[in-house]
């Protein structure tokens, strides 16, 4: 049964690990005070997610010779989404703060790896940490004068009937459907539009190596 | 459990093993003991012992209730109306039935819950085989008027079915003033044990089993009968009658301080559920701007064990189909908790929630980057 693997883990359990515990309980890089929100001036501010779809992500960054100096974040979520902001929080500001290239290469399988395993079910909750810093950082790049930069991720149509776009088909694969039947079931991509089929297939694959790197 | 359920568990695990279908002496002690568990029982429905068929469960008797009418219909008769609130036991019974050419209608219910009665008077016809309604919903406490209900179906000629698995230890389980023809109770409900429920059958119900075999419980359900596990059922069935009317007042009075404390002391706060035409044992509440799930943990780590309707504690990521039936926002619907009460469960218990559960709100507040402004009826 997928519901009950733990990806990035050997355990079995839909437990939490002690390290998704640590970082829900004791959320790193948080404003602490009202005060704080207000001086914090970030250089980019990215929000993803909505309260009606019970996920949201905002990251707000500091950035310093192309690199993240200081981060702080919200998040409306479930245990492992708090866990895995806050533990990414931390992953971004290694070493001094990763450069914005190398903060961008960080999957949510690596957000995973780092809290010793989420449970499969509850992975999607760790995806929109890297979305949020994503649009933080265009919000950085148009704010800074660099548009060249920016790196939109705007949907494209696959499913030319029932409109089912290529980020249908990644939420899917998050959500655990690993296979064209899986994801047919989830999206009922390829229904009507039999022409998308072979687009579907690669795609899954795409997402598949993004995600869990296989 | 209660201990003395479970004394009645082990009695017939050790001391009384006979299989009652067996001839011999030990085979006849058993069979005489379910006989007296089932007269037992009976008294507290009000019915005849003939008319209980016990079960490992609640979900049995209701697929027994469900699928054995079905099956032993003629086949005229292709309609089956519900609630949109049902326990899944039925909901997906139904969804079955509906690949098999049934045609269901899942009744509304309106913003605290309760069916729409005038809905159903107008579907309801001579092409309806079954209703089927819950008695008291599990998640959000809503009684529905079951006599009511019942009291429809009988004047078109529609048999009715109550899932009254939440009810038990609570309100009347009267059935000839409840007006039904089926109805479902299960053990863990009622301080009893996991793996044993009934169905009540009137006479004159025709219903096929879905268990071939021996012939027992009146050739309704075939299969070994449970003995410890009927004899302790009926054990619970009777220390939960006994307790009932002194429970009710102690349950409504806790539950009536839990939720209007919660309410007082949390803003952007909301009770799901009727507020007065409810379960005694059930507090249902949201919140906007945090999520159900990380309520719970905050609680757990406190020694709290509460449930949520979030969609991260479900299998299928979507809120709960209770909660978002009675129309409440999904803002709403992502950040609700539901406690339930019981015989452990004391005034110092609902003051220490009180207590810690504003700061567990506000805390995840401060993290959130939400700060929806919706008004809703409290």
């Amino acid at each position: 049964m997928t519901q009950l693997e733990v990806i990035g883990s050997e355990n079995k359990d839909w437990f939490y690990t002690e390290k998704v515990k640590d970082h829900f309980f004791h959320p790193r890089n948080i404003f602490k005070t009202e005060q704080e929100v207000k001086e914090f001036n970030a250089d980019g501010v990215g929000l993803v997610g909505s309260p009606a779809c019970g996920d949201g992500m905002k990251m707000f960054i500091k950035v310093e010779d192309d690199k993240i100096k200081a981060i702080r974040w919200q998040t409306y979520g479930c245990g492992t989404a708090i866990a895995s902001t806050s533990a990414y929080s931390v992953m971004l500001l290694e070493d001094g703060g990763l450069s914005i290239e190398n903060a961008l290469k960080i999957k949510p399988k690596d957000i995973a790896d780092y809290l010793g395993g989420v449970p499969a079910r509850k992975f999607h909750c760790s995806v929109l940490a890297d979305k949020a810093l994503r649009e933080a950082v265009n919000d950085y790049f148009k704010k800074s004068g660099q548009e060249d930069r920016i790196v939109e991720g705007s949907a494209k149509i696959i499913d030319k009937i029932l409109k089912i776009t290529d980020h249908d088909i990644e939420h899917a694969v998050l959500e655990g459907a690993y296979d064209f039947e899986a994801v047919q079931r989830k999206t009922k991509v390829g229904i009507h539009d039999k022409a998308c089929i072979p687009e579907v297939e690669r795609l899954i694959v795409v997402y598949k190596e993004k995600y869990f790197g296989d | 459990m209660d201990m003395d359920v479970k004394d009645e568990f082990d009695k017939y695990c050790v001391d009384v093993y006979g299989n009652p279908g067996s001839f011999h002496t030990e085979g006849l002690k058993a069979k005489q003991a379910v006989a007296n568990a089932r007269e037992r029982i009976a008294k507290v429905l009000n019915c005849k012992s003939s008319e209980i068929v016990f079960t490992s469960g609640g979900t049995e008797s209701v697929n027994l209730a469900i699928k054995g009418l079905v099956y032993a219909s003629n086949g005229k008769r292709k309609q089956i109306i519900t609630t949109k609130i049902e326990h899944h036991a039925v909901l997906h019974t139904c969804e079955y039935l509906e690949k098999k050419g049934f045609d269901v209608i899942y009744l509304n219910i309106d913003e605290n819950g309760v069916g729409d009665i005038d809905q159903l008077k107008k579907v309801i016809s001579e092409n309806t085989l079954l209703v089927s309604i819950m008695y008291a919903n599990n998640e959000i406490g809503t009684i529905q008027n079951i006599s009511e209900i019942g009291r429809i179906c009988k004047e078109h000629n529609v048999k009715f079915h109550t899932d009254a698995c939440q009810a038990t230890g609570y309100l009347d389980l009267d059935v000839d003033k409840l007006n039904v023809d089926l109805m479902t109770i299960n053990g863990s409900k009622v301080y009893g044990p996991k793996g044993v429920g009934l169905l009540y059958i009137k006479s004159g119900t025709v219903i096929e089993p879905l268990m071939h075999g021996g012939g027992q419980e009146n050739n309704k359900r075939s299969g070994t009968e449970n003995v410890p596990g009927i004899m302790a059922f009926a054990k619970a069935v009777e220390i939960s009658e006994a307790k009932k009317e002194k429970e009710v007042v102690r349950l409504t009075k806790l539950r009536d301080k839990l939720t209007n404390g919660i309410l007082e002391s949390i803003p952007k706060s909301k009770l799901n559920g009727h507020p007065s035409t409810r379960l005694p044992n059930n507090v249902n509440i949201s919140f906007l701007d945090v999520e159900g799930e990380a309520i719970l943990l905050y609680l757990d780590s406190k020694g709290v064990y509460a449930s949520s309707g979030s969609a991260c504690t479900s299998k299928t990521l979507d809120p709960s189909h209770v909660v978002v039936a009675m129309g409440v926002p999904y803002e709403y619907a992502h950040g609700s908790i539901r406690f339930t009460l019981g015989r452990e469960t004391t005034e110092e218990d609902i003051d220490y929630v009180l207590e810690i559960l504003p700061e567990i709100v506000s805390n995840l507040r401060k993290i959130s980057p939400f700060n929806v402004e919706l008004t809703v009826k409290k």
